[in-house]
C-alpha cells in the first residue's frame, strides 16, 4: 500500500462513519451507531500507527499528496492536498487514538441519551475535521479544518440544546472564536497577497522576502510584514487554543457532555493553535516580536488561569482551567522557539488531560450528575479504579518526575530559562510559579473528591459504584499512556527528528542546543528532575493542599487578609464581566442604534419610499381605465390613427 | 367599370360606419361585435380592390385567410357574449365595467 492511499483512507474513514451514524443509524439501533463509527476509526488508527512506524521508525521522507484542483484563478491553481511528515503522523496517531478511546467511553457515558446517534455522528465528524486540519498542506485547507472543528465544537457544547446554559455557552464559544478567526483570516490573506500562494512550502520559501517588507500600521511605527502576519496568525491560535484574553469560552464549554470536554476541549481541538504555530515555525522564526508576544500571552495564561482554578468548585471547570494553564505552557514553549517541546507537551497533555476528564466523567456518572466537589469526598473506597487512574492523571499533570507531564513540562521550563528573548525572564518566573499553582489546584480537587468525609447524599452512597466496562477500559489505557508516553522524550530533544517540518533559526537554536547536549538518557533526566526548583515548588504545593484539605488546618487568619485576592479570582479577573457588561452591551447598543436609525430610517425609508412613489403614480394612472369597452376601442382607434399618421408622414419625408 | 377610387370610397364608408357603430352604440354588445366585423370587411374590401387593380392575386388569397380567421374569431366572440349573458344577465355595454382599473 502506498502512503497516498493510506493517508486518504485515514482521512475519510471517520467521515464515512459520521455520515453512516448520522443518516442511517436511527433506523437501526443505538449499537449500530457506535459500531459504525468505532470500526472506521479503529481502522484509521491502525493505519496511522502504520504511518507512524514508517515515518518515525523508518525515517521516511515527507511527502505531499494532491487530492484535486479546487479552482484556478488566472494563473493561480488552488489544489487541495495532504502533507504527510513526522509532525502530521505523530499528531494523527494521537488524535485517532484519543478519539477512539473517547468513542468507546461514550458507549458507557451516553447510554440512554436520546441523542445517541447524533452524538456519535458529531464526534466522528469532529475527528474528520481535526484530521483535515492536521494533514493540510496549505493555509486554506487548514482554515477549512479550523472552522469545521469550531463548528462541531459549537454543536457539541450545545448538545443538550434544551439546557439554556449550554446554548449560551456554545454561542459564547462561537463568538469568541470569531474574533480569533478574523485575525487568522487576515493573516492568511496577507500571506496570499505577499507570497502569491497558499501552499506551505511555497510560503515558507517566501518567508525571507516577507520579512524584508515593512509596513506602517500607525504613522511612525513601522513593522516588518512577517511580524504582522505572525501576530495575526497567533490571534487565530489565541482563539482556538484559548489564550488570554480570548480564553473565556473554554471553561463555559464544559456544558457539553464530558467525553467532548475530554476530546475536543482538552486533548485535540484546543491544541490546534499550538499545532498551527508549530507547523508554521519557519514563519515565526523570523519575528522576535511575535515570539515575545507568545511568551507573554502564554505565561500569563499559564499562571493566572491556574490561579482561577484554585477557587473553582465544579470538577470539570477545574480541569478546564488546568487545560488553559497547560495550553499556556505550550504557547510559552513556542515563544521560546522550543517547538518540539511544545509538541511533546501537546502529546503528553492529550493523554493525561483526557484521562482526567474521563475520570471526572466517571465520578459524575457515579454521583448521578453531581459536579460540585464540595458535595463529594471519600470516594476512594467506592471507586478504586477511578481513584488510581485519576491519581496517575494528577501526578502527570503536576509534573511529578517519572510521569509523562514531568518530561514535557520540565523541558519547557528549561527552554524558557535558557531562551535569550527579552521576555523570557518574565515568562520563566510565571511558568515556574505556575508549577506551585498547578499542584495546589490539582490536589485540592483530588483531596476534596476522593478523600475526607463523605459529603454527598447518603442515599446515594449506597449505590455509588464504579461505572461499566466501556468507561473503565479507556481510563486504564489512558493511565498507561499518562505513565509512559513521557519516556519517548528523546526524539523531541534531538533536533534532527523533526528537521523537515520544524525550522529553528540559528540565533534561537543555540539555547536549545544546550539542552540537547546536556541530555544523556531518560533516567538521568528523571534524577535531575528531583533537583530542580520546579520539584521544590511541586512539593510545596502538594504540602499546602495536604495541610489545608486533609489536615484541615485553620487558615481563617490567612483568608482574612487575602479576601480581595479571592474576590478577584472568583470573578475570574473580570474577563467575563468585561465581555458581558462592556463588549456585549456596547455591541447591543450599537446594534439597536443602527437598527433604529440606519435600518428603519434610511434603508426602510428608501425601500418604502420607492414603493410609495409607484403607488402615487399608479393611483392616478388607474383612473384612465374606466372599464367602458367603447373607451378602450376609442383608444385603440386613436392609437391606430396616430401610428398611421407617423408612418405616412415618415414616408412623405423620405 | 367603376375606378379604384370608388371602391376605396366604399371601403372607407364601411370603415367609418363600423367605427361609428362601435362608439355610438352603448346598449348592445352584439351590435358592437357586428360593427367590428364591418371594419374587418372594409379592410378586406381594400385588399381585394388593390389586388384587382394592381393585378396581383396574393391580396385576394390574403382575404381568404382573413375571412377564415374572422369566422373563427366571430365564433369565439359570440361564445364569450353567450357566457357573459349567462353570468351577468345582460349584454348592456354600460353595465359591464369589470375591466375598470
Amino acid at each position: 500500500m502506498d502512503i497516498s492511499f493510506i493517508s486518504k483512507a485515514i482521512l475519510f474513514a471517520p467521515l464515512a462513519g459520521s455520515i453512516s451514524a448520522g443518516f442511517i443509524a436511527r433506523r437501526f439501533s443505538n449499537s449500530f451507531a457506535h459500531w459504525t463509527t468505532i470500526i472506521p476509526l479503529a481502522f484509521a488508527f491502525f493505519l496511522s500507527c502504520y504511518l507512524f512506524y514508517i515515518f518515525v521508525v523508518n525515517n521516511e521522507q515527507s511527502s505531499e499528496i494532491t487530492l484535486y484542483s479546487w479552482f484556478s484563478i488566472s494563473n493561480f491553481t488552488f489544489e487541495l492536498g495532504l502533507l504527510i511528515d513526522k509532525l502530521t503522523v505523530v499528531m494523527i496517531s494521537v488524535v485517532s487514538l484519543i478519539s477512539l478511546l473517547v468513542h468507546i467511553y461514550s458507549i458507557g457515558y451516553m447510554k440512554d441519551d436520546p441523542g445517541y446517534c447524533r452524538f456519535f455522528s458529531y464526534i466522528s465528524l469532529f475527528t474528520f475535521a481535526m484530521l483535515l486540519l492536521v494533514m493540510a498542506n496549505n493555509f486554506l485547507q487548514l482554515f477549512i479544518g479550523w472552522e469545521a472543528v469550531g463548528l462541531v465544537s459549537y454543536l457539541l457544547i450545545g448538545f443538550w440544546f434544551t439546557k439554556e446554559s449550554a446554548i449560551r455557552a456554545n454561542l459564547k464559544a462561537f463568538l469568541i472564536n470569531r474574533v480569533g478567526d478574523l485575525g487568522f483570516l487576515l493573516g492568511i490573506s496577507a500571506i496570499f497577497i505577499i507570497a502569491g500562494d497558499l501552499n506551505y512550502n511555497a510560503v515558507f520559501t517566501a518567508a525571507g522576502q516577507m520579512s524584508a517588507i515593512s509596513y506602517e500600521i500607525l504613522p511612525g511605527h513601522s513593522y516588518s510584514m512577517i511580524t504582522i502576519i505572525c501576530v495575526l496568525l497567533f490571534i487565530g491560535a489565541m482563539g482556538k487554543s484559548a489564550q488570554v484574553p480570548l480564553h473565556a469560552w473554554l471553561p463555559d464549554s464544559m456544558e457539553g457532555p464530558t467525553p467532548i470536554s475530554a476530546l475536543i476541549h482538552a486533548a485535540t481541538m484546543v491544541t490546534a493553535g499550538i499545532f498551527m504555530v508549530t507547523r508554521l515555525s519557519p514563519l515565526f522564526e523570523y519575528s522576535d516580536t511575535a515570539l515575545n508576544l507568545l511568551l507573554i500571552v502564554g505565561s500569563i495564561t499559564a499562571f493566572f488561569m491556574g490561579l482561577v482554578g484554585i477557587v473553582q468548585n465544579d470538577i470539570k471547570r477545574i480541569v478546564a482551567y488546568s487545560t488553559l494553564s497547560q495550553l499556556g505552557y505550550m504557547t510559552v514553549a513556542l515563544g521560546a522557539s522550543a517547538y518540539t517541546f511544545a509538541f511533546f507537551h501537546l502529546l503528553t497533555h492529550a493523554f493525561f488531560k483526557s484521562l482526567l476528564f474521563l475520570a471526572a466523567g466517571s465520578v459524575i456518572i457515579a454521583l448521578h450528575h453531581e459536579q460540585d466537589i464540595r458535595k463529594m469526598g471519600g470516594l476512594k473506597k467506592f471507586m478504586p479504579i477511578t481513584y488510581w487512574t485519576f491519581l496517575v492523571g494528577c501526578l502527570a499533570l503536576v509534573g511529578m518526575p517519572g510521569f509523562s507531564g514531568f518530561f514535557s513540562k520540565d523541558l519547557i521550563i528549561e527552554a524558557v530559562r535558557v531562551s535569550e528573548l527579552s521576555m523570557s525572564g518574565f515568562a520563566y518566573a510565571l511558568v515556574l510559579s505556575g508549577v506551585f499553582v498547578t499542584t495546589l489546584y490539582t490536589f485540592r480537587m483530588f483531596f476534596l473528591v476522593f478523600h475526607g468525609e463523605e459529603k454527598h447524599n447518603i442515599s446515594h452512597a449506597s449505590v455509588v459504584k464504579e461505572p461499566s466496562f466501556p468507561i473503565l477500559a479507556p481510563l486504564c489505557l489512558l493511565a498507561v499512556g499518562s505513565l509512559f508516553s513521557g519516556y519517548f522524550i528523546e526524539p523531541f530533544i534531538v533536533k534532527e527528528t523533526f528537521m523537515d517540518s520544524i525550522q529553528v533559526s540559528a540565533e534561537h537554536s543555540a539555547p536549545l542546543g544546550m539542552i540537547e547536549s546536556a541530555y544523556q538518557n531518560v533516567f538521568v533526566f528523571i534524577a535531575h528532575g528531583f533537583m530542580l526548583p520546579a520539584f521544590l515548588l511541586l512539593l510545596l504545593g502538594f504540602l499546602t493542599a495536604y495541610l489545608i484539605y486533609i489536615k484541615n488546618i485553620n487558615i481563617s487568619f490567612f483568608k482574612k487578609y487575602t479576601s480581595w485576592v479571592q474576590y478577584i479570582l472568583v470573578r475570574k479577573f473580570g474577563f467575563d464581566y468585561f465581555y458581558e457588561e462592556v463588549v456585549t452591551a456596547c455591541a447591543k447598543k450599537l446594534g439597536l442604534l443602527l437598527s433604529k436609525y440606519s435600518d428603519q430610517k434610511i434603508i426602510d425609508g428608501c425601500v418604502n419610499g420607492a414603493a410609495g412613489v409607484i403607488r402615487f403614480f399608479s393611483l392616478r394612472a388607474r383612473t384612465i381605465q374606466t372599464g367602458y369597452l367603447y373607451h378602450y376601442a376609442f383608444a385603440m382607434a386613436v392609437g391606430l390613427v396616430v401610428l398611421l399618421f407617423v408612418v405616412i408622414f415618415n414616408l412623405r419625408v423620405q | 367599370m367603376p375606378a379604384l377610387t370608388h371602391f376605396l370610397l366604399l371601403s372607407a364608408t364601411l370603415f367609418v360606419v363600423g367605427v361609428a357603430g362601435v362608439f355610438m352604440n352603448k346598449r348592445n354588445l352584439l351590435i358592437m361585435l357586428m360593427s367590428i366585423e364591418l371594419i374587418l370587411l372594409s379592410v378586406s374590401m381594400n385588399f381585394i380592390s388593390y389586388s384587382y387593380f394592381i393585378d396581383d392575386l396574393s391580396g385576394q388569397i390574403f382575404v381568404f385567410f382573413i375571412l377564415t380567421v374572422a369566422a373563427a374569431e366571430a365564433a369565439i366572440g359570440l361564445a364569450i357574449i353567450v357566457t357573459l349573458y349567462r353570468n351577468a344577465g345582460s349584454v348592456d355595454v354600460d353595465q359591464i365595467r369589470r375591466m375598470r382599473g
